[in-house]
């Protein structure tokens, strides 16, 4: 019974957050940490972002890889299965129904601007996450894991490189790192 | 049938090559949809774009579904979501337990750490883009337009909710509802 319990929890909030989730990607992080960190405690901080890094690091949507990781954490394969199926679920709904007549949905002024308000929200979203993150990272006191947040950023937003590139660069460093100081020590 | 399995191939594709998400794929998608194989027109992909933002679920999802149902109706959309989600999260999956399983190793471990602070560093850039469309309505900000472009409204709203959301963790769903309320009032 608990076990069906979970399943349909598991059902009923990843369909929650995928159709409050506009934009995808990233503003998952945020509502993911509300229902299974906070609420549920299935895992902690430090371990959803193990897991945003590796949802990152995969190919494919971002949104859909981390509710995958986050049901496997929850009830194994099967937990998988729930999260991707009510993840792709209300896009699948929303943007059928959408195309349908999509020249009429995009020059209408309300949907408009409920949509240029909640771009407002979704920013104050990402901050106040990005303001947690940044605290769990420095709290380390390692210079080097501190550089890398700033430099991601930099080589993605400002010269524009591919991200595959940036992961690859950032494990190389890291691998350097342990080499090194392994060596010191011998 | 076989136009079900040539969008499922195709965003198969897609999805395998698309690594960081979001806006990153969508020039993988023109390629393919577009230039390649011509299913859509170039004004019609534009138009995806900014339904996806307007709608939820991530844009990969969203351009498959579109584009599936455009070409191959409900089996189509359902066939190209399944593509592109697919390798993902096997992917996902794998490297999860992988790094799981070897913790101890201490390459493994201090890799791990990088990537949550690189993925980090991706994370801010994303936010400031969406910062930046929020406030300014454009990606490419010059710095003397900062004041005279700036939608102060914009402005308001983010700062009430970052207020509200530091001060008492409110359910993000709640921020969005909030926010979707208030552009309803103050823009239309």
């Amino acid at each position: 019974m608990k076990n069906r319990n979970t399943h349909l929890w598991l059902l009923a909030v990843n369909l929650f957050i995928s159709t409050f989730t506009f934009g995808g990607g990233y503003v998952v992080v945020p509502m993911v940490r509300r229902f299974f960190v906070w609420k549920k405690r299935y895992f902690t901080e430090e371990e959803l972002m193990d897991m945003a890094a590796v949802a990152q690091s995969a190919p494919g949507a971002i949104a859909i890889n981390l509710s995958a990781l986050a049901g496997y954490h929850v009830a194994g394969m099967t937990g998988v299965l729930i999260s991707c199926i009510a993840a792709v679920l209300p896009p699948l709904l929303i943007l059928g129904i959408v195309s349908a007549f999509y020249t009429a949905f995009i020059s209408n002024a309300v949907a408009a601007a409920v949509l240029k308000g909640m771009e407002a929200g979704v920013a104050a979203l990402m901050v106040d996450l990005v303001a947690d993150m940044c605290a769990l990272i420095i709290k380390e006191r390692s210079l080097f894991l501190t550089m890398m947040i700033p430099a991601a950023f930099l080589a993605n937003f400002f010269l524009h490189i591919n991200v595959a590139l940036i992961l690859i660069v950032c494990c190389f460093f890291c691998i350097v790192q342990v080499f090194r100081r392994k060596r010191g020590t011998k | 049938m076989n136009t079900a399995f040539r969008l499922f191939w195709m965003f198969l594709k897609i999805g395998l090559l698309s690594i960081g998400g979001g806006y990153a794929i969508i020039p993988l998608i023109q390629e393919q949809v577009v230039k390649r194989s011509g299913s859509i027109s170039p004004k019609m992909f534009t138009d995806i774009i900014t339904i996806s933002q307007m709608t939820p679920g991530p844009l990969a999802v969203n351009t498959a579904t579109f584009v599936g149902i455009q070409i191959g109706g409900i089996v189509g959309a359902v066939a190209a979501t399944l593509g592109c989600v697919l390798c993902g999260v096997i992917i996902c999956l794998f490297l999860h337990r992988f790094f799981q399983k070897h913790k101890e190793s201490s390459y493994v471990f201090e890799v791990l750490k990088g990537l949550k602070s690189a993925s980090l560093g991706l994370i801010i850039s994303a936010a400031v883009t969406i910062i930046s469309i929020a406030f300014w309505g454009t990606q490419a900000l010059e710095i003397k337009n900062v004041i005279s472009l700036m939608n102060w409204t914009a402005l308001a709203v983010f700062s009430i909710m970052l207020l509200v959301l530091r001060k008492w963790k409110l359910n993000p769903v709640l921020v969005m509802l909030i926010s979707g309320m208030a552009g309803l009032v103050l823009y239309l």
